[in-house]
């Protein structure tokens, strides 16, 4: 039973994990909008989310083992890591920056909706266990 | 938990948007500042911005790496009466543009605002989250 309540609640876990992390992605995207040469980072939610989802990438995804410092070190990159992609810019810039504001308030706001329905989901799943598990 | 380091990268502009609006204040308010205590007429100041590694996360926040001096040539404007006038007649000003100034004053007050707005909306993110299972 815990086990099945486990699986349901998985997908959740992951999803508001991820919206987590884009969402601070997208918060140094807008802090930087003033920084020379910054390059906007941004993941595409739907393959990372697949990927964590499935296991088998998941075990496939160990670190490297360095015996040197000068080993290029994969486990700082991150829990997002390879996943980060660069924006296109649509409207280059002279000083090499590629935040877009618009876009990029855009995908804020965006994320922080869906990071929102994903709570309720949540609390929706709760819900639903607690009536199954009325007595009645 | 990442949510929170949200609130280090938008401190980090906010601080850093605060910083480059004292530098135009100072700016502004110097604008036709002749001379100093170097005995040099005010230069104009400008920051230097660049990326701070934060978080493992490839995100990051923004500090200030430097504040330089504008290298741009001094105003020439010919006052003979001055006190502090060449022989030609000429006194330097500071090369201080205020309109640049004051275009950058909008842009640092509407990064800075845009952090706030980023602070309050992952922070009403966090509480709703903190009711999960409630």
């Amino acid at each position: 039973m815990i086990n099945k309540l486990d699986k349901e609640l998985n997908f959740h876990h992951q999803a508001l994990s991820l919206r987590a992390a884009r969402q601070e992605l997208l918060s140094s995207n807008v802090a930087n909008a003033d920084t020379p040469n910054f390059k906007a980072k941004d993941i595409d939610f739907a393959s990372v989310l697949r990927d964590r989802l499935s296991l088998t990438t998941n075990i496939n995804k160990t670190g490297l083992i360095t015996t040197s410092s000068r080993h290029i070190n994969t486990s700082n990159v991150g829990p997002l890591g390879d996943d980060l992609l660069y924006r296109v810019p649509l409207q280059p810039s002279a000083d090499g920056n590629t935040v877009d504001m618009d876009m990029e308030r855009t995908r804020f706001a965006d994320n922080s909706v869906k990071y929102d329905a994903s709570i309720t989901f949540i609390n929706n799943e709760f819900r639903n266990i607690a009536l199954a598990m009325q007595e009645r | 938990m990442s949510l929170f380091n949200v609130f280090d990268i938008a401190s980090s502009a906010m601080s850093a948007q605060s910083q480059r609006l004292n530098v135009v204040a100072s700016n502004l308010s110097n604008a036709d500042s002749v001379t100093s205590s170097t005995g040099e007429p005010y230069r104009g100041r400008q920051v230097v911005f660049s990326t701070l590694q934060a978080a493992a996360n490839g995100a990051s926040g923004v500090k200030v790496a430097g504040i330089v001096h504008d290298a741009s040539p001094m105003r020439q404007v010919f006052e003979p009466k001055h006190p502090l006038s060449d022989k030609n007649g000429y006194v330097t000003m500071p090369n201080v543009n205020v309109v640049d100034e004051m275009v950058n004053m909008m842009s640092a007050s509407r990064s800075y605002q845009n952090s706030v707005d980023m602070m309050n909306t992952t922070k009403s993110l966090l509480q709703k989250t903190l009711t999960i299972g409630q």
